[in-house]
């Protein structure tokens, strides 16, 4: 397995295995009469990002922010209306064709029934991909034999069960070993363990883990519980309204916070000890709007730091505490921004918060 | 002071194609103006045990057996005008689904109104008086233009408080709550629970709040009573219950929660699913799936144990630990 990874490798260990620059997918709103095209979701407007080798990169955000989008756009489920994805070091639609990004970028959902096939037997299931790259039958069969037993799936008992025998644990395993089975190098994970109970969802996490070991993979890791992402991630982009607002090391992002939402949204899970409970809701109101998102910094509306400049300009990325990988937009951190808080420290903008 | 509420031995078996065993003697008790939570995984008979309370359930499918008292009303009895009078003005019910809880063809001040006017003698002018001022309180913003709303101009967040203002414009003293804010973002869930806790104190009321998440019953109840399988395994108050776990399972599932959980390590998982319940339990259901588990577990239900004043722990753990209150014992036939 190393071997063939190795082979795959193109671009070195410093070549990140994915940059997404400047995605955007903006879907049309049809309204009125003759379904005249009234506006436009922005789901996802314009995110940079990049994702190392070997690493774990967890996307929080609430609904509407675009963290799905943002999954489908890299694995080429949905089409880009501008920026472009490189693989490796390689373009989409330039050297790499969409066939070619599939043998390499799988994903995982989170409806595990909704994404099995409810005719085909748990071996068919999974030896379909390789069948149609043209591996053997026997091979194939081989191959989803190998897989369940990975997964935690005896294959004698299991390979010829159907999704409605299983349970939701069992089925996100089975759709686990199905993304496994095409040897991808990159598994985007989409909410793939919200919907499975507490103690469910501890055994595919292991399980994840020792998979991402033993194949050599790199996750992209969607949720929206931080606690997860926390203990999964290296790590963690946050996203607002189709926007990336903060990025960097999970545990950087965690002790700095840099961007009033993360902090918001961090304060707002919620707390695990019964002497200090949550006393005031870091945020009022619902996220607004993609269709017609709020000018200028779009957390404005929401921020209780927002000033006139946050209304009027759009805020650059800036490099939080001097620490390279760690980014986020926020005039507060852009000395030039006009904002009365620009180039205070974010760790004072956070001990403000609490 | 005699409590709000009072389950005993309660069983609920729905019959179909096959038999579900969903609630298999439950014991419950709620004092006034007391928050309970009862956290459980899917099908752990959560929300059976409020369906039940309510008289939710489908009649001809399933039977219901034990006593429930609310209010000093006999649950199991009620029917026709009696029933009627008893939902909404005794006890009330919020949804995990607010969209689906609200009737899309009326106005949000409408039905509210029309709920007051089924219980209460007022004029319709009075009851949109009521309506707007349950607006206020679940602080809905400029709460008169929303009287006129349907729920789908309203947002998710927005659409839940209405719900809870329908739901509390009768004043009952016992509120169900069933997973009223799993499907709400995690900046507004905060909200919603905040305000939970601020309308139980200012009204009084007792809570009965069924979720799967250990963070929102730390942050919403007084106690805690952890269910499996049909049963209560342990219950006690937060502080105990996060502090001082008892029983097996309640250990897994803080463990599986995640919280300062360290990155890199193997998490302490519970091996294997929950028993699919065709059959009643006759041993301890968590028994299959317990590193603790001894041949006794699996010969007889288990014992149940009482650590402190208003705690239970059902399992033989805690033999020689605390006062028995229930010995291991074997169901009657069904």
């Amino acid at each position: 397995m190393r071997e063939v990874k190795n082979s795959r490798d193109r671009g070195g260990p410093a070549q990140p295995l994915v940059i997404a620059n400047d995605l955007t997918r903006h879907f049309p709103v049809r309204g009125g009469l003759f379904g005249k095209a009234a506006g436009a979701v922005r789901a996802v407007d314009g995110v940079t990002f990049t994702v190392e080798k070997g690493e774990t990169l967890g996307i929080v955000g609430e609904s509407g922010c675009g963290k799905s989008t943002t999954a489908r756009l890299l694995v080429g489920l949905i089409g880009l209306d501008k920026g472009e994805i490189v693989l490796d070091g390689e373009k989409l639609g330039g050297d790499l064709r969409l066939k070619d990004l599939w043998d390499d970028v799988q994903m995982v959902f989170q409806d595990s029934w909704a994404s099995l096939n409810p005719r085909l037997t748990i071996e068919e299931t999974i030896a379909f991909g390789p069948k149609m790259r043209g591996v053997s039958k026997v091979d194939a069969r081989r191959l989803a034999h190998d897989l369940l037993e990975r997964v935690g799936l005896a294959p004698a008992r299991f390979a010829g069960r159907y999704p409605h025998e299983l349970s939701g644990g069992q089925r996100q395993r089975i759709n686990i070993a199905r993304a496994l089975a095409m040897k991808p190098r990159l598994v985007i994970l989409d909410e793939a363990v919200s919907a499975l109970d507490k103690s469910v969802e501890a055994q595919v996490l292991n399980l994840l883990a020792d998979l991402k070991a033993e194949f050599g993979l790199t996750y992209v890791f969607i949720s929206h519980d931080l606690n997860v992402v926390r203990f999964v991630a290296d790590r963690i982009m946050v996203m607002y309204l189709g926007e990336v607002v903060e990025i960097g090391p999970v545990d950087e992002v965690w002790r700095r916070r840099a961007h009033p939402y993360t902090s918001a949204l961090f304060a707002a899970m919620p707390s695990m000890d019964p002497d200090a409970r949550t006393e005031k809701p870091p945020l009022a109101g619902d996220p607004p709007n993609p269709i017609d998102p709020p000018s200028g910094c779009r957390f404005h509306t929401r921020c209780q730091y927002a000033e006139a400049v946050c209304g009027k300009s759009v805020p650059r990325t800036s490099v939080v505490a001097g620490i390279a990988s760690h980014l986020a937009a926020c005039h507060m951190l852009d000395e030039a921004s006009g904002h009365t808080k620009a180039g205070a420290a974010p760790t004072l903008i956070n001990e403000a918060a609490e | 002071m005699s409590p709000l509420m009072e389950i005993r031995d309660l069983t609920v078996r729905f019959h179909g194609e096959r038999t579900v065993h969903a609630v298999n003697g439950l014991d419950l008790t709620l004092q006034p103006g007391e928050v309970i939570t009862i956290l459980g995984e899917s099908g752990s008979g959560k929300s059976v045990t409020l369906k039940a309370l309510l008289k939710l359930l489908p009649e001809k499918r399933t039977e219901i057996g034990g006593t429930m008292t609310v209010d000093g009303i006999d649950v199991t009895a009620l029917t026709g005008r009696r029933l009627s009078d008893y939902r909404g003005k005794a006890v009330s019910m919020i949804f995990q689904e607010p969209m689906l809880a609200l009737d899309p063809v009326y106005t949000i001040g409408d039905q509210i109104a029309e709920a007051v006017r089924r219980h209460d003698r007022v004029s319709r002018t009075k009851a949109m008086d009521i309506a707007l001022d349950m607006l206020t309180r679940v602080r809905i913003p400029s709460p008169e233009r929303r009287l006129r709303n349907y729920p789908h101009e309203m947002s998710g967040g927005m659409r839940q408080r209405a719900m809870i203002a329908l739901a509390l414009a009768c004043r009952p003293k016992l509120l169900l709550a069933d997973e009223p804010t799993t499907a709400l973002d995690a900046t507004v869930q905060i909200q919603v629970l905040l305000l939970l806790r601020e309308l139980q104190k200012e009204f009084g009321m007792g809570i009965v709040f069924v979720t799967h998440d250990i963070g929102v019953a730390v942050e919403i109840s007084d106690r805690i009573a952890v269910m499996y399988a049909g049963n209560i395994v342990e219950e006690g108050t937060v502080s105990e219950i996060i502090k001082d776990p008892r029983h097996p399972y309640t250990k897994g599932l803080l463990a599986a929660n995640l919280h300062g959980a360290t990155r890199g390590t193997s998490l302490a998982s519970i091996p294997g699913s929950p028993p699919p319940l065709d059959a009643r339990p006759n041993n301890c259901a968590f028994a299959p799936r317990c590193a603790h588990a001894r041949e006794e577990c699996l010969e007889a239900l288990p014992p149940v144990f009482r650590p402190g004043p208003g705690r239970r722990v059902a399992c033989v753990l805690e033999r020689g630990q605390s006062e028995m209150v229930l010995p291991a014992r074997t169901p009657e036939a069904a």
